[in-house]
């Protein structure tokens, strides 16, 4: 057995290992110098992510990987910790490896001037682990324990800029609603345990009987989720926690919210998946209703900020509501199988395109709010303009991200925006027409911004204003060039990783059948 | 935060060895009896924290720099990723039991059914016990310590 492939058997536990290993090593190397401290920590971001797209790669070509943890097999009744990553996992799991290396570039010169940064390469180290652990695990409870890592991890880093008490009051607000979050998603645990006496999700998705005990845990575990993921009623700790966070954790944070939202796909179509015919048409129409007022309630909150960083978190609230539109859309058509075939994959192809275009885009803005703050140590719009004059490349990743959010053709959002549009139009309207109106009120607010804070007359106070460091500029513009590829070939993106991420979550019979192979349900 | 009348001192001098051994067997014991790591960790803790309530925090920043805890706890964490690293590197897997089984050390695979128990058994399962331990005390002390540290500095402004 080559090196490779002892590298793609086991590259599910590495993924969360080498960043746990990592995080644990940090504090003793930043003994030895700083600049020794970042290396290894990107080289470690480094090495997860290229073990991410090999793992992909595999998982891509039609291959579902499980993972046991202490033994070599799966052995019946099943009391295992059991990874299992499908193309879903991979697709997730290819996100969060790129928002963290560019996180950990960005961080280089962004927060360089800060103390305490052995414990900020921790968390950020925690974070990752805790991240690629919720998306590849194959276990409720793992679920639940890396969703607590998580949690965890980002409330420090939100609350990293302790001299600032806005930051300590986000963290606090995050961490309230993460733990509220939890203790519903650990109770909906105990509700499928006492039932079946199972915590992994494919053993679980293979007896599950859709009874009274199981609906209040599925909407406990809906409700959770979305809390975390920022749907909107629950959405009120999301503006905080992105705009008081340093733009560099942000961009992690895009990736944890991400994480969330897999939960709520893998638990409605996996977990759920036998019973996805009684459940498909209510959970679906709901999940579309809370699009639909995560759009416009995100886009009309994002049009008063005059806080840049807020701005973005509401519109990145905003955008989530376009992913849960689309993946509601093709929930709603599951058990109608004509239907679903027409229109039900298209939506689901948009909305699961749109996470990844969603994290760039929102990620590329935030970065740049970000590299405006070090630059300027200012974060109200009303106080900015004409920065276009002292910062040239930020301006040009500002508009990359400006046409990119709003859907404007060359750039990524416009391809699956418009997968989102047609499905949408089909199934019904007024769906599509309030998406179509919330970009185009999406594009107003980034113009607005654009003009505010980049364009103008030079003022005085800024004259002193140079371009930010080139690390922080290398960063916006790898999210900057995948912006722009995705853009130019989207059918490159759907056809290999987005169509395999839809189907399997489709075809939730293969991740059963992969634990359990007398599974006969399903499609 | 000042120390305590000198009968408290007394009594926390007396108590403390008791505490730690009492903190150390359940860690040791961890894979034969109720507890664990943690649990051993926690008690070693408190009986720490009872030192620090009863000589003031000045006292025992003296003895112990928290910067040296936080290295003692990474170094537990660090024990414990590495030990499920060497069951892929000696095993098959990660998390792998490579020890059990063989003639090192916590090796003998007990009889089947009620015996006598014996604490030379489970593998990698005590030695597991023991880092997660040391992280509990370095982990939790520290954040009683740096807790009583704040509070002297509030009291001095």
């Amino acid at each position: 057995m080559s090196f490779i492939d002892f590298l793609l058997q086991h590259s599910p536990a590495l993924i969360v290992a080498i960043p746990l290993l990592g995080a644990f090593l940090t504090p003793l190397i930043s003994k030895i110098n700083n600049r020794v401290r970042n290396v290894f920590v990107i080289l470690i971001i480094l090495i997860t992510t290229i073990l991410v797209m090999l793992l992909a790669s595999d998982v891509f070509s039609g291959n579902i990987h499980t993972y046991v943890f202490g033994s070599q097999d799966l052995t019946v009744p099943l009391v295992r910790i059991l990874f299992e990553v499908d193309a879903m996992s991979a697709f997730m799991a290819i996100i969060g490896s790129i928002l963290l290396l560019v996180s950990v570039i960005y961080s280089w010169s962004f927060i360089d001037e800060n103390s305490g940064l052995d414990k900020y390469y921790t968390l950020v180290l925690l974070l990752a682990a805790g991240m690629f652990g919720m998306m590849l695990t194959g276990d409720m409870f793992n679920f639940f324990v890396f969703l607590e890592i998580t949690s965890i991890a980002s409330c420090a880093l939100i609350a990293f800029w302790t001299n600032k008490g806005k930051a300590v009051e986000a963290a606090f607000k995050y961490i309230v609603i993460s733990s509220l979050a939890a203790l519903f998603i650990l109770f909906s645990i105990a509700l499928l345990y006492g039932q079946y006496n199972a915590l992994n999700i494919a053993v679980l998705g293979s007896v599950i009987q859709f009874s009274y005990l199981d609906k209040i845990a599925l909407v406990l575990l809906i409700a959770a989720l979305a809390m975390k993921a920022g749907i909107v009623p629950m959405h009120m700790w999301l503006p905080d926690a992105y705009g008081r966070a340093p733009a560099s954790v942000t961009i992690i944070l895009i990736g944890a919210t991400q994480a969330s939202l897999y939960g709520v796909f893998r638990v409605c179509f996996t977990l759920y998946g036998n019973t996805i015919n009684l459940s498909s048409a209510s959970i679906g129409w709901i999940i579309v209703l809370l699009g639909l007022i995560t759009m416009l309630i995100g886009v009309a909150m994002a049009l008063i900020q005059s806080d840049f960083k807020r701005l973005i978190a509401f519109s990145a609230v905003a955008e989530i509501g376009f992913i849960f539109l689309g993946i509601g859309t093709g929930l709603t058509l599951f058990a109608n199988n004509q239907m679903f075939g027409l229109i039900g994959t298209t939506a689901m192809s948009g909305g699961i395109f749109h996470i990844i275009n969603d994290s760039l885009d929102v990620g590329l803005l935030f970065l740049v709010a970000g590299a405006v703050y070090y630059a300027t140590k200012e974060t109200s719009l009303d106080k900015m303009g004409g920065l276009a004059r002292h910062m040239k490349y930020t301006t040009i990743f500002f508009i990359i991200g400006l046409l990119a959010i709003s859907g404007i053709p060359p750039m990524n959002g416009f391809a699956s925006k418009l997968l989102i549009y047609e499905s949408t139009f089909q199934l019904n309207p007024i769906l599509s027409i309030v998406a179509i109106l919330s970009s185009i009120m999406l594009l107003a607010v980034f113009v607005k911004v654009f003009h505010s804070a980049f364009l103008g007359p030079a003022l005085p106070k800024f004259n002193g204003v140079k371009e930010v460091p080139k690390t922080m500029l290398f960063a916006m513009g790898i999210i900057a060039s995948i912006i722009i590829i995705f853009g130019l070939f989207p059918d490159l993106v759907i056809n290999n990783i987005v169509d395999p991420a839809v189907n399997a979550l489709i075809n939730y019979s293969d991740y059963i059948r992969e634990v359990i192979p007398t599974f006969t349900g399903g499609f | 935060m000042n120390g305590m009348s000198r009968i408290v001192k007394t009594i926390a001098s007396i108590t403390f060895p008791l505490v730690m051994i009492y903190g150390l067997y359940i860690i040791a014991h961890g894979h034969l009896t109720p507890g664990g790591g943690f649990q051993g960790g926690a008690v070693v803790a408190s009986g720490c924290a009872m030192i620090l309530i009863a000589y003031g925090s000045v006292w025992t920043l003296g003895k112990i720099k928290e910067k040296n805890l936080s290295i003692l706890e990474s170094v537990g964490a660090i024990c414990f990723i590495t030990l499920a690293i060497l069951g892929l590197g000696f095993g098959t897997v990660f998390f792998k039991n490579f020890l059990i089984g063989s003639e090192i050390i916590f090796g003998i695979i007990p009889s089947f059914g009620s015996t006598i128990s014996n604490i030379n058994t489970a593998g990698v399962i005590p030695l597991m016990n023991f880092a997660v331990g040391l992280k509990v005390i370095a982990g939790l002390f520290g954040i009683v310590l740096i807790m009583a540290y704040a509070s002297t500095r509030r009291d001095k402004y």
